[in-house]
């Protein structure tokens, strides 16, 4: 069986610690990850708590993939209310702690309640314990995570931990795995700290058992073999997410300088070849790939600073080799706040991993309170004598740490971009939905792109969706519905599974359904075999029910927006110049296909057909 | 004509463990890295990776050590092999392996070790990039 068929439920407040049968029901209905997470969710809580109270429940929930030798299968993702949007939070991330709690034995921990003071969980196995964790509240993810295994004499105990940034409530602040890995959007970390969690140390031994082990290798087998055979892989493993920098710019999609611009002319300073190519000291960025749990792509990237930079020169415990640049981080800690500075986006994002950002987030906030003081709504008297100007190397350097230790103006920053434009009276210049910073693609280049970020259940988000083949096409808004809803639910399922949303470099639903039908089909299952229609409709009911809870915590079709840049300033240049983002003309035609009614609200047929 | 051997290249392995899982699942019947014969230990940040199991040593101190002569050699694999009707778990081998790649077993009460999976070693086959051959 895929499943463990087993939950840890852990209360904070009063220090229990239970083991529950998953409900299988649920799992034939939602599979795993975020969509069994999402039904956990909505049984067991109000949607309109506040993020932060006790009664908010945080969910490290993995798939029945999880653990496994399909490919990738080592994903796990955090479900919770989030703090950034006020809406469902899913975050997926990979690395290995979350094959690590399934191995354990455990499909989903639940983390209900607060801690009377800072604890972490210790779960090895069938132990499992709550300990003080005072003398790590404070310190960083890295400290965290290195000092446990000390303490537990166990190098291969898996860690997911929060930094100051989670502590203190900063509103994108991650829960970070693996040293580089990290649950990262919608302020995931933020819950945990104010659950005075500071970290879930997990180590397995139990394993995963599969019902028929011959099939399930088999359904492996052929579907690694594709992968490995796609053009598309072979991009990720060699260049790794970065590969698109280049694209994104050539195209006009790139946000540079909070999305005044759609190109930047310092591509060439940050992207995967500037990454191999040694610099004037002889430095080479790039060290080597890396692979998460169960992954045969390999995208992640190790990076390593030169030791002449000034953000690291008199800095030692910078010199070793971390998490590099991927895409996103490249674009948010590049381009759309004016920098191509290498060793300073590293570094930058180096900050973010050890103190637990999340860098899109961050970067696009630093983006919005530069264009504040280009503005003159913010001077260098707010800014702890720091110049925010775009392009300003040191700026990002030193926020990025300030807002990590939340010391000075970088307290200010933490509260995402939303808040922040608002405290300075230019709401319009968050480049946010629901409260969510956007990813690095320009929502009037990329039309389908942009309904996808308007309508994304936990803000604007790039991986919920996958419209790119049709944006590349065509600049219009025309006939980007269909398959960004379809996307939509084919990747909601994708998600719940347990394996990375990057094997659809290769894989569609046949090879999900291979995978799932030889972990998941028995003959108890009232529902019968998976089929692949059964999969994409249970990617269909988990959207829908992710949006049921938006509802029900208050958001309205008026939080399915875009920004007035994007709606009313048209691209500046690049293949769209001149158009605007068409969501009027999109977000009714996905509506009526979704079977929602003209305000959004899924009708009663709807909620019928898929059973909600 | 030497027996063929496993031969690891650290500067390919990407840390997947697709080779602890496929050896767990050989031995094992389940998908358990903490039940692999091979292991993959990450250093510096995960900057180096790399890959370790028995070397088969021609002169096999387990083998030398165990008191009950439960480890014998596969003379046409050179594997150094556990009897496990005779392994008593007293972990002697354990102690006597310069290497530590044989290990105690606390669930079944027995040490285990590489066998090269009877010349067809399923690590092999699962590395995706090329970083473990057999040859």
């Amino acid at each position: 069986m895929g499943w463990q068929n087993r939950i840890l439920r852990v209360n904070l407040t009063d220090g229990s610690i239970r083991e529950e049968p998953l409900v299988a029901q649920w799992a034939q209905q939602y599979l795993g990850a975020r969509g069994l997470a999402t039904k956990y969710l909505w049984e067991g809580m109000d949607p309109a708590t506040d993020a932060m109270a006790p009664e908010n429940m945080l969910i490290f929930a993995t798939g029945p993939l999880t653990g496994t030798m399909a490919s990738t299968g080592g994903r796990y993702t955090v479900v919770t209310k989030g703090p950034l949007t006020n809406a469902i939070a899913c975050s997926n991330s990979g690395g290995k702690f979350g094959a690590e709690l399934k191995l354990a034995g455990y499909d989903m921990l639940i983390v209900e309640g607060r801690s009377p003071k800072p604890v972490y969980l210790l779960i090895i196995d069938d132990k499992v314990e709550l300990i003080d964790a005072g003398e790590y509240w404070g310190t960083t993810v890295w400290h965290t995570e290195e000092t446990l295994k000390k303490v537990h004499k166990d190098p291969q105990i898996k860690v997911a931990s929060i930094g100051v940034a989670g502590e203190q409530g900063v509103k994108y602040a991650c829960i970070v795995n693996d040293l580089h890995r990290a649950a990262g959007r919608s302020g995931v970390g933020a819950v945990m700290g104010s659950k005075n969690l500071k970290a879930v140390a997990a180590r397995g031994s139990r394993g995963v058992r599969m019902k028929d082990a011959t099939a399930f290798l088999g359904a492996c087998s052929s579907t690694q073999t594709k992968l490995a055979a796609s053009p598309d892989r072979e991009g990720l493993t060699k260049y790794g997410t970065n590969e698109m920098i280049d694209t994104m710019n050539e195209f006009g999609g790139l946000p540079t300088n909070n999305f005044r611009e759609v190109q930047f002319e310092g591509t060439d300073n940050i992207n995967p070849s500037a990454m191999v190519k040694a610099n004037a000291n002889g430095h080479v960025n790039l060290v080597t790939n890396k692979a998460c749990f169960g992954c045969t792509i390999g995208c992640g990237r190790i990076a390593h600073i030169d030791k002449e930079h000034f953000s690291v020169r008199d800095r030692k415990e910078y010199w070793h080799a971390s998490g590099g640049l991927e895409y996103e981080t490249a674009y948010a800690l590049g381009p759309v706040v004016g920098i191509d500075d290498i060793d300073a986006l590293t570094f930058a994002g180096y900050m973010m991993n050890e103190h637990g950002m999340d860098p899109i987030s961050f970067g696009v906030t630093l983006a919005a309170a530069m264009e504040l003081y280009d503005l003159g709504l913010l001077d260098a008297s707010k800014t702890d004598g720091i110049e925010l100007k775009f392009g300003n190397v040191e700026a990002l350097t030193i926020m990025a740490e300030k807002t990590g230790k939340q010391e000075g103006f970088g307290k200010e920053l933490g509260l995402g971009s939303r808040l922040l434009c608002e405290k300075y009276g230019r709401p319009d210049l968050a480049m946010a939905v629901k409260g969510q910073e956007f990813a690095g693609y320009d929502s009037r280049a990329l039309q389908g792109m942009g309904l996808g970020y308007a309508t994304s259940n936990r803000g604007a988000c790039h991986l919920k969706h996958d419209v790119f083949s049709e944006d590349m096409a065509d600049q219009s808004g025309t006939g980007k519905a269909k398959p960004c809803k379809d996307s939509q639910d084919k990747i909601a399922m994708i998600d719940s599974t347990g394996v990375c949303l990057f094997t659809t470099a290769a894989w569609d639903t046949g090879e999900f359904l291979q995978l799932i039908h030889a972990a998941c089909s028995t003959p108890s299952d009232p529902h019968g075999d998976w089929t692949s229609e059964r999969l994409l409709q249970t990617g269909e009911r988990i959207w829908n029910l992710e949006r049921q809870f938006n509802l029900a915590a208050g958001l309205t079709k008026a939080d399915d927006s875009l920004p007035p840049r994007l709606l009313n300033d048209p691209a500046p240049s690049g293949v769209a110049k001149g158009r605007v983002a068409e969501l009027d003309k999109m977000l009714p035609e996905y509506y009526e296909l979704r079977g929602w009614n003209a305000d959004g609200i899924p009708t009663a047929e709807t909620v019928s057909r898929l059973g909600l | 004509m030497n027996p063929k051997s496993l031969i690891l290249d650290a500067d390919k392995c990407t840390s997947c463990l697709q080779c602890e899982m496929a050896c767990s699942m050989e031995h094992e019947g389940t998908f358990n890295p903490a039940r692999s014969r091979i292991k993959v230990f990450e250093f510096e940040h995960g900057a180096r990776s790399i890959p370790y199991t028995c070397t088969q040593c021609e002169e096999a101190w387990c083998m030398k050590a165990c008191p009950t002569d439960a480890i014998s050699i596969n003379q046409a694999l050179g594997t150094k092999v556990i009897d496990e009707s005779m392994c008593v778990g007293c972990k002697v081998c354990t102690m006597a392996c310069p290497y530590g790649t044989i290990n105690y077993n606390s669930a079944s009460g027995k040490v285990t070790k590489c066998n090269l999976c009877d010349g067809d070693p399923k690590c092999v086959s699962a590395c995706p990039t090329g970083a473990i051959t057999y040859a």
